[in-house]
């Protein structure tokens, strides 16, 4: 019993630490603050899938009652620790996300024409910004034919995680 | 839709990810090249206390004492006899460009031409147009002041480091000097990079050319004690073996020489590192800029020496704020004060070496060892006392070639691309006109066709971090060892992957998150325990050897400085050191490193290290004999050699990359024509 206390405190103790490394690599000022800007980049890098929305109701619920613009560590740190505690936003499994782009591949090619997904990524959903849409253009189309053949996409960028 | 919805979330994170990966690939190098920075400027004051500390004819003093010699009481005749070209002959078949003084802006754009061409200038001429530029420097002021009038932009670049591609880049894209592009650039113009004496050239010829319309500040690399181990002395030794010496001594004079500040309209200062809470332009500008030199700090020595990052707690952080921060006042001793009364030694060498910080205040710059870090309330003290609007500086690495800071009133600008490793950060410079509104204009040199994505940038520019800290790690591991049997009371050769992190960054000194790298530097875990020998057999092959293992991992993560004492006690610069100077080199690393080295293992290092048994060592031989195998997915063009110490190989021909802390490239083999 005692053993699985430790246990659990031990992993307790670890996640607090990976959530702190996250934290400190935005943390410009050194006062344990962080732009709210930022608090997107820093729970996906540390595992977790949540959409904007999702993210937007983690903010309001880790803000300041006067919002600031800033995040506090404080406040982060428990509710983060939960999150991952309770995996929530669990990674998505790659048969799904292949689902997910032969939806939009209503033609069934195998493939998506950039002007395509652009459409798809811009207009639904929660909207790609030009400069996310330019960026996934680059890292996912052929650059000959203009296509984007998803499935090599998908694996390409899924080996990447570890 | 929920497939689009899907798939955006899916991509924003691995965005993310890749940001994060980024950052932390940053750090790494950052904090490997200020250790490296910390550990130079460390060097030095030990240097300067044994100086101080030895009886004149101890063999410590003879060996090191040529360094101190800083301008020595000379008159000019004298000079100009030792730096004497003319009876230097030039051969027929040196195919190089014949430079004609004075100098002419055809010659210079003649130089250049040849320098793309992978050319060399003849040293005849390289020490004709030093003196020149000798003469030139001597005439200008501390501080530089011009105007954009006449509706002149000028262009403002930042650290170039030997990297001439950029310069070419930046020089294809705005033009060469002349009157109607005139150019200020900001110091750092050699180390690391291969082409530093090609980029001083060219710039000294355009300042001979144009003397009203090219500037060149000064930076804390044009400083010869910082180029022993930055690659710049040893660059020059290649390329010039003749001459090299004297080209070097001259250069010396001339980095002395330079410029300390410039400032445009009045209104908007350019110097290379920064301000402290003492800068006063007035003061700067009636000091004698090239008596000024460094002595180390009577003062701070002898303190307990740490080799590796700053020494606050045993997880030094490397910001500038610690739990214990070092205020500058009187109680505390300064990190590098000289006296201050007489030579104005620490301001100026605040000028070259601070960082601007996000706090207020000013505290001493611990991380690189010299300078300070200044807060945005001596920003705005500083501008509002001279009158200024803007602080133009260089100084450190940025991704996308320039940042502000401060409220927007300190630009950090750096001019070399590609700084860390192919596609780590763009370059950038600025056009300045008369609304001194700064205009950027970023590049990357790069000798692919297309950009690389952002994963491939990141995956590429990690790859080499990681494999600089695979070295630091490796040239710790008689350090790791012992700490993580600490955690392993029992031997079973087995430690949790929580008490390596803690192990790691204990020893290490590195502000690096240590878990979250872990992933990829631990391969093979079971039940997240790691077998650490099995570990350390990953890192690296080793041949059996007879020499002592203590010695060849301090060997090891000590190239640097051996190296540098090596360059140092190497007085005529022939590349070759006796073997009871290589005795007294060893002693004088062991010393620094307060390392107990038996005389024993310093003869086994020396019969096993003399392959032409003629009883000297090769500097360059020695220094490739220590090299580490990446076993771990290296990319087939990354170089690779054993670690070999009971022989040495033949000496590799082409480039190959030197330490984490330094970029240097070997050079190819001077053209018998050119010395």
């Amino acid at each position: 019993m005692a053993e699985d206390r430790e246990n659990a405190e031990a992993i307790i103790s670890e996640v607090h630490k990976k959530i702190s490394d996250a934290f400190d690599v935005f943390d410009h000022e050194r006062n344990k603050t962080v732009d709210v800007r930022e608090i997107g980049t820093i729970i996906r890098s540390l595992g977790c899938f949540p959409t904007e929305g999702e993210l937007q109701e983690f903010i309001t619920e880790i803000e300041e009652e006067e919002a600031t613009g800033y995040i506090r560590f404080e406040r982060f740190l428990p509710t983060m620790t939960k999150l991952l505690m309770e995996r929530k936003f669990r990674p998505i499994p790659e048969d799904l996300l292949l689902q997910a782009f032969e939806v939009l591949d209503q033609e069934k090619k195998g493939h998506l024409g950039t002007e395509e997904l652009t459409k798809y990524m811009t207009q639904d959903g929660e909207p790609f910004t030009q400069e996310e849409m330019e960026e996934m253009l680059s890292a996912a189309a052929d650059p000959d034919k203009n296509v984007i053949f998803y499935k090599d996409f998908v694996s390409m960028l899924t080996v990447d995680d570890k | 839709m929920r497939a689009a919805i899907l798939i955006q979330r899916w991509y924003r994170q691995y965005v993310s990810r890749m940001e994060m990966r980024r950052r932390h690939t940053w750090n790494i190098f950052q904090s490997i090249e200020y250790a490296g920075e910390q550990d130079q400027v460390k060097l030095y004051n030990f240097l300067g206390y044994l100086m101080d500390n030895f009886t004149p004819s101890s063999s410590e003093r003879n060996l090191i004492s040529h360094i101190f010699r800083e301008n020595e009481v000379c008159r000019d005749p004298e000079w100009e006899r030792y730096f004497c070209y003319k009876n230097i002959d030039v051969p027929a078949v040196y195919s190089g460009p014949r430079l004609i003084f004075p100098i002419t802006i055809d010659q210079a754009a003649g130089l250049v031409e040849a320098f793309k061409n992978k050319q060399q200038l003849h040293s005849r001429y390289v020490l004709q147009l030093l003196l020149e530029t000798w003469k030139l420097l001597r005439m200008l002021p501390n501080i530089n002041r011009i105007s954009t009038c006449h509706s002149k932009e000028i262009t403002i670049c930042g650290d170039l480091h030997g990297q001439l591609e950029d310069l070419l880049l930046i020089f294809y894209k705005n033009g060469m000097p002349s009157l109607d592009t005139p150019y200020v650039f900001n110091g750092d113009f050699v180390d690391r990079g291969k082409d530093s004496i090609e980029i001083l050239l060219i710039l000294f010829a355009f300042m001979l050319v144009y003397p009203g319309d090219v500037h060149l500040n000064r930076g804390n690399h044009e400083d010869h004690i910082i180029n022993l181990r930055y690659g710049f002395t040893r660059e020059v030794l290649g390329k010039y073996k003749l001459h090299g010496k004297r080209i070097l001594k001259l250069l010396q004079k001339i980095f002395s020489w330079l410029p300390l500040a410039t400032v445009i309209d009045q209104k908007v200062l350019i110097v290379h590192g920064g301000l402290s809470d003492m800068t006063d332009l007035a003061v700067i500008s009636r000091v004698d800029r090239h008596r000024v030199s460094w002595r180390y700090d009577a003062g701070r020595w002898p303190l307990p020496m740490l080799v590796t990052a700053s020494h606050n707690s045993s997880s030094a952080p490397l910001s500038p704020l610690n739990s214990n921060p070092v205020p500058r006042t009187a109680l505390t001793p300064p990190m590098m004060n000289g006296n201050r009364q007489v030579s104005h030694l620490s301001e100026i060498l605040d000028l070259l070496w601070s960082d601007p910080m996000d706090q207020d205040g000013c505290i001493a710059n611990e991380v690189r060892g010299c300078g300070c870090y200044w807060g945005p309330d001596m920003t705005e003290k500083f501008l509002n006392k001279h009158n200024l609007q803007l602080i133009i500086r260089s100084h450190e690495c940025k991704q996308e070639g320039y940042e502000f800071c401060h409220n927007r009133k300190v630009l950090t600008l750096f001019s070399a691309s590609n700084y860390y490793e192919v596609g780590s950060n763009r370059g950038a410079y600025i056009r300045l006109g008369p609304d001194l509104v700064p205009y950027f204009i970023q590049y990357q040199a790069s000798d692919m066709t297309r950009e690389l994505t952002l994963r491939q940038s990141v995956g590429r520019t990690e790859r080499s971090a990681l494999k600089a800290l695979r070295e630091q790690l490796f040239a710790h591991k008689t350090d790791l060892l012992s700490a993580f049997q600490e955690f392993d009371k029992e031997n079973t050769g087995m430690i949790s992957l929580n008490n390596w992190a803690t192990a790691v960054g204990n020893v290490l000194h590195l502000d690096l998150p240590w878990r979250t790298l872990r992933s990829q530097l631990v391969t093979t875990t079971l039940h997240d325990m790691l077998d650490y020998q099995d570990w350390f057999q990953e890192l690296a092959i080793k041949e059996p050897s007879h020499v002592d293992q203590t010695v060849l991992d301090t060997l090891y993560r000590h190239r640097s400085t051996l190296e540098t004492i090596f360059r140092i006690v190497d007085t005529d610069n022939s590349g070759l050191i006796s073997f009871e100077d290589f005795r007294q080199t060893w002693k004088l690393l062991s010393a620094f490193l307060k390392m107990e080295i038996t005389d024993e293992a310093i003869s086994d290092l020396v019969v096993s290290i003399d392959t032409n048994k003629d009883g000297s060592i090769d500097i360059d031989e020695f220094m490739e004999a220590f090299r580490l195998v990446d076993r771990s997915s290296a990319p087939p063009s990354t170089a690779s050699a054993r670690i070999q110490c009971s022989s040495l190989s033949p000496k590799s021909s082409g480039s190959d990359r030197s330490l984490p802390s330094g970029k240097v490239g070997f050079a190819e083999g001077c053209l018998p024509c050119c010395c």
